[in-house]
């Protein structure tokens, strides 16, 4: 019973969280929340991949070669084709050869 | 069919290898802790957030107070803040499913919506099915997970980085339509700065605090130099 009551607590805490901005300021949108909301997307972009990429460590080269081979390869591949499938599927086959067979985690 | 919904489709294809299988693995990770598959369904329905799911098998696990999960909920999840104001203009004037919209809010449906020129498109159908398809393989990917993960024979292992390389290729489309570098790339010192400093399990509030900041202060700079 307790992991439901658990369950409720995460799904409207999370409700909550979403439906904040949208509650306080749809009716009227105070100038600094409108140019927030303008900037805000690229800012949170690039905060992102930070945070995909938060369990890199430099003390070993298993800890970070593969993510930063499998970013090259992103990266190269979407500036010479700019097609995201592409870059998706190489930078992660790439990337899942690394980890499983030569920097083993 | 609406030529929205099969862009929709389309679209959300990018996001379905993540989804399902990082849904999958939710589910074998439910399953191996002894929780039925409603459990794993209804939170997959009802909480829908990567991140928060994974890290409620812990608190469920060990029978977390309410308080405990409530705080690790907005923790976790706080980054939905700026999503939301992010989306405010997008999804405000939104009639129809506009509630659902919000509720799917996530990561990844918000990269794909702000990477997409939504001008010359039917809004409402465009945004309601993409959410919709990504929720679908979300919860499918979890139930498939729950229910036979442990029999499939593949390695898996490192199929999560289809994310990070998708969050890589939205930043540099948006690096060639925007002009506004010098935001971004003070947002990604930030946020690197703040990991070294606080560590990964408190370091995004920081870097939302000190990002916001920096917004207003370069627009206070930028403001004086152009009056």
């Amino acid at each position: 019973m307790h992991s439901w009551i658990l369950i409720t607590v995460m799904a409207l805490c999370t409700m909550m969280i979403r439906f904040m901005p949208f509650l306080l300021f749809q009716k009227k949108t105070p100038e600094a929340i409108l140019y927030l909301g303008n900037v805000l997307p690229y800012c949170a972009m690039a905060m992102l991949v930070v945070y995909c990429l938060k369990d890199v460590r430099f003390n070993t080269f298993s800890g970070f070669l593969p993510e930063l081979i499998a970013v090259v390869i992103v990266v190269v591949t979407y500036k010479w084709k700019h097609s995201t499938a592409l870059s998706i599927l190489s930078g992660t086959i790439a990337y899942m050869l690394l980890i499983q067979n030569v920097f083993i985690k | 069919m609406q030529k929205e919904t099969k862009m929709a489709f389309k679209d959300s294809l990018t996001i379905f290898p993540g989804y399902m299988v990082l849904g999958m693995g939710f589910g074998i990770l439910m399953d191996a802790k002894g929780f039925s598959f409603l459990h794993t369904l209804a939170m997959s329905v009802f909480i829908y957030a990567g991140s928060m799911q994974f890290a409620g098998v812990d608190l469920l696990s060990g029978s977390a107070s309410v308080i405990t999960t409530f705080l690790m909920t907005v923790m976790v999840n706080i980054r939905h803040l700026f999503y939301g104001i992010g989306m405010l203009k997008e999804y405000g004037t939104i009639k129809r499913h506009r509630l659902y919209d919000i509720f799917a809010l996530t990561d990844e449906t918000f990269s794909i919506v702000c990477s997409k020129d939504l001008s010359a498109l039917k809004k409402e159908t465009y945004c309601f099915h993409l959410s919709l398809f990504h929720h679908l393989w979300w919860i499918t990917g979890s139930l498939i997970g729950a229910i036979l993960g442990d029999v499939l024979p593949f390695n898996y292992t490192g199929i999560d980085f289809s994310m990070t390389a998708l969050f890589i290729v939205i930043v540099l489309s948006q690096w060639e339509t925007n002009k506004d570098h010098l935001t971004v790339v003070l947002s990604f010192l930030i946020t690197v700065l703040c990991l070294l400093l606080f560590g990964k399990e408190r370091f995004l509030i920081w870097s939302m605090l000190m990002i916001t900041g920096m917004l207003f202060l370069l627009k206070r700079i930028r403001g004086n130099f152009n009056a």
